[in-house]
């Protein structure tokens, strides 16, 4: 879900965009996230940031997985 | 919790001397008439109306459809429409399921007293407008009034008959292996519009309800495909996957659905994931599943795609022999999942 | 969508499957722990592209499921006392207690209210402040942070009428009781995702080395799933068993420190009952005692007979794996959503339900 426009400072809550749906959400618990930034939301509560780094590893594991085992053989 | 959407008149309004409904106008004595002749229902004129008869008559030859359906949907006003759109739509969309195109529609409310005389007149001016598009015409009605707390703002039912299309054949027993299922537009949005002012969900773009008139398309359907047609319902309570599991049980065969090929909107998708709600499941209005002959499927498709409001239109699935009595749906990563009755309610009072 | 559709990519879903086959050479049994997980897996008819050889059972990640009978009633009751409202999410409604259910009770008058948040709930009480609001607060470690801070933010405005009915439970006492069950046939295990952003990957170490098991953190999602099996498989398969991160993108080794402080702040871990798996000794949260007046039970003089389970339900095999839910005797004949004989057919992340909706014959 992405932060899409702060809408307090005091409480930390934020609208946070769910592909197209806005919803408000308390972001008390992700002190670091700002607009722009991805969230991981469970009940109302943003529980932590997206690390956009590790969110690619995962595509480029198999191939790298892959080139391990032939050093290794 | 949730936002009332204030009802914007997009007819004026003509001055009345009463601001709300009261039981005084459903009595059936001088405040009932003053209702009926202040102009109310002047929205709805024609020739049979004024009759102010108890009923209409009419000069009917042939095979005709009827058909009849209650609308209890809250709130009554939602993205898109109103209970007055559902309340035309919907009929005539059943008679359109059988094959017919509806003519006459008999429509009766039960208000709830306090209704507002704005919201009743932007129903009326909906319902006018719905009938217009329809090309049908409402002959005879009826209003009765609730104490508070006895409804719900309103109720409606419509009645309604049309002819039978000469090349109509349309029977779940002609559903055969290897027939074509397609779907006339995007899943979902209907009750996705009813739940996002339920829910006070906010929207990047607003989604609308997709409640429309389907007899137009369903004449020319049977006017290009007639017998090769087996089957018609539109997906309304429960989804499509009820539609498909009711066919799946009343034939005894098979139904394979492809979920890549299912078409539904980005936000829709996003708004149900958000919710937890199965998009199958979820309600439409002015969706239809037609189950067809494989030789006339992609022409069919190719009618539909070419309207406007079923632009949307996808093959998505077959008829099949395996799997006998059920649905199973291929997964968009490739795996297979059955799809089953929806177990209790999803979304209440959704039409 | 970002962030979600990539991680349901039909090529990627292969290219793992492939990787998956080649590798596999001997029976393994996972265990999921995550209903949620679970309820992707069977979805996306996942189990029926992994090799034979790999047994998924699934494992007792559902809060709802896991919630004594007991605790149910206490919420009926709660529910059915005058000017009172209890929130709840809408999960639990349709969970039977020993009577009734909240849904039942609902449709009889009861002033019963779905919502998302116990924020919510929060603002429901400042909204009215003439009635008792009491929110139903179930979950696992991932929920309870939410339920935490509406403890603090509610005492932060002093507010008189919020309380929450807590009913939490924790993971790892749960694969330990698991674990070290003697008919345990688990060998690898895939943590919760959600689970393991809140409270870091601390915890598994020590499961990992004792029981000598694999513990991968897995997310939700198809390419997800995939790779925290690959990632188990390859352990296993070279005789490892480490702790590992598959949802390293929204998991941090640490967890996440506010959360856990909140959670500390307002709960203390106690001893729980499991539905159908009986007692596990410091496996759930109760509500400090310096948070006494937002703890219902301490407020309300909760008047309710304990109550015994239906025998017929087989939920605690189930849940530690042991049986599927087909293997039940009433699995889809006398048990099913409509009238369930306990909690997994109904709740959104039980193994029954995912089994009925989703999976074929």
């Amino acid at each position: 879900m992405e932060i899409t426009s702060q809408l307090d400072e005091t409480f930390r809550t934020a609208k946070v965009s769910f592909g197209g749906i806005l919803k408000e959400i308390n972001l008390y618990m992700t002190p670091d996230a700002h607009v722009g930034d991805f969230v991981l939301v469970h009940v109302g509560v943003a529980i932590s940031k997206v690390d956009e780094e590790e969110a690619a590893k995962i595509f480029s594991y198999l191939k790298e997985m892959g080139e391990v085992e032939e050093l290794n053989s | 919790m949730n936002e009332k959407i204030k009802v914007e008149l997009q007819c004026p309004m003509p001055k009345f001397d009463f601001d709300v409904i009261t039981m005084g106008h459903g009595s059936g004595g001088l405040l009932t008439h003053r209702l009926l002749k202040s102009g109310v229902f002047d929205i709805l004129k024609n020739e049979w109306l004024d009759q102010q008869h108890d009923g209409a008559i009419l000069n009917i030859q042939g095979k005709i459809a009827f058909s009849t359906d209650s609308y209890v949907v809250s709130p009554i006003f939602f993205p898109g429409g109103n209970i007055g759109d559902l309340a035309i739509n919907g009929t005539v969309n059943d008679l359109a399921m059988c094959g017919a195109n509806a003519e006459f529609l008999s429509l009766s409310f039960i208000i709830e007293e306090g209704l507002l005389m704005e919201e009743l007149w932007q129903i009326l001016y909906t319902i006018k407008k719905a009938a217009d598009k329809a090309g049908i015409v409402v002959v005879t009605g009826d209003t009765k009034v609730v104490e508070k707390g006895k409804g719900d703002k309103i109720f409606i039912n419509t009645s309604g008959i049309g002819h039978l299309h000469p090349k109509a054949n349309i029977h779940h027993n002609r559903i055969e292996e290897g027939d074509v299922i397609i779907v006339s537009g995007n899943i979902a949005s209907h009750g996705i519009a009813i739940m996002s002012v339920r829910e006070g969900l906010e929207f990047e773009t607003t989604i609308v309800t997709d409640s429309i008139p389907l007899n137009h398309m369903i004449t020319s359907l049977l006017e290009n495909f007639g017998e090769n047609i087996k089957f018609l319902r539109d997906a309304t309570r429960g989804g499509i996957a009820s539609v498909m599991n009711e066919v799946a049980e009343i034939t005894s065969l098979g139904i394979y659905l492809d979920q890549k090929q299912i078409p539904i909107e980005e936000q829709v998708d996003g708004a149900c994931e958000m919710l937890g709600l199965d998009p199958l499941y979820v309600a439409n209005e002015g969706v239809f599943i037609c189950i067809i002959n494989a030789e006339s499927a992609s022409e069919a498709l190719n009618l539909l795609k070419g309207e406007k409001e079923c632009k949307n239109a996808s093959i998505i699935g077959h008829v099949t022999s395996e799997n006998k009595g059920k649905v199973i749906m291929k997964s968009k990563v490739g795996g297979t999942r059955m799809v089953n009755f929806l177990p209790g309610e999803q979304l209440p009072r959704i039409c | 969508m970002k962030y979600l559709s990539e991680y349901r990519d039909p090529a990627l879903v292969e290219d793992f499957l492939n990787e998956i086959h080649k590798i596999t050479t001997q029976p393994w049994t996972l265990m999921e722990i995550c209903g949620g997980q679970t309820h992707s897996l069977v979805k996306n008819g996942i189990p029926a592209l992994l090799p034979d050889k790999i047994t998924l059972v699934h494992g007792p990640g559902c809060p709802v499921c896991v919630t004594s009978i007991s605790i149910i009633d206490e919420a009926i009751y709660l529910a059915q006392q005058p000017d009172t409202i209890l929130c709840s999410f809408g999960d639990m409604l349709r969970v039977p207690g020993s009577q009734k259910s909240l849904l039942e009770v609902k449709a009889q008058g009861a002033d019963v209210r779905i919502l998302y948040s116990p924020l919510e709930a929060v603002k429901l009480a400042k909204e009215n402040p003439n009635k008792q609001v009491v929110f139903f607060a179930v979950g696992f470690e991932t929920t309870a942070p939410a339920n935490a801070l509406s403890v603090v933010l509610a005492a932060q405005s002093a507010l008189e009428n919020y309380s929450i009915l807590a009913s939490h439970v924790l993971v790892p006492p749960a694969m330990e009781a698991i674990l070290s069950d003697e008919s345990n046939t688990i060998d690898a295990f895939l943590a919760a995702g959600h689970v393991c952003t809140i409270m870091g990957l601390d915890e598994y170490y020590p499961i990992a080395q004792q029981y000598k098991c694999p513990v991968v953190v897995t997310g939700f999602e198809p390419v997800d799933l995939l790779q925290g099996i690959l990632m188990a498989i390859n352990q296993l398969e070279k005789g490892e068993f480490k702790v590992e991160n598959q949802y390293a993108r929204s998991v941090m080794p640490e967890g996440n420190l506010i959360a856990q402080k909140t959670i500390h702040q307002v709960f203390e871990v106690n001893d729980r009952v499991w539905r159908g798996i009986g007692n596990i000794p410091q496996s759930g949260y109760d509500v400090k005692n310096e948070f006494k007046k937002y703890n219902a039970r301490y407020k309300f003089n909760i008047d309710i007979i304990a109550a015994e389970e239906n025998k017929e339900c087989i939920s605690g095999d189930i849940m530690k794996g042991l049986k599927k839910p087909k293997q039940c005797p009433n699995f889809g004949t006398k048990c099913t959503p409509e009238h369930p004989l306990g909690a997994p057919m109904v709740s959104s992340e039980g193994a029954c339900a995912a089994y009925y909706h989703y999976a074929e014959n």
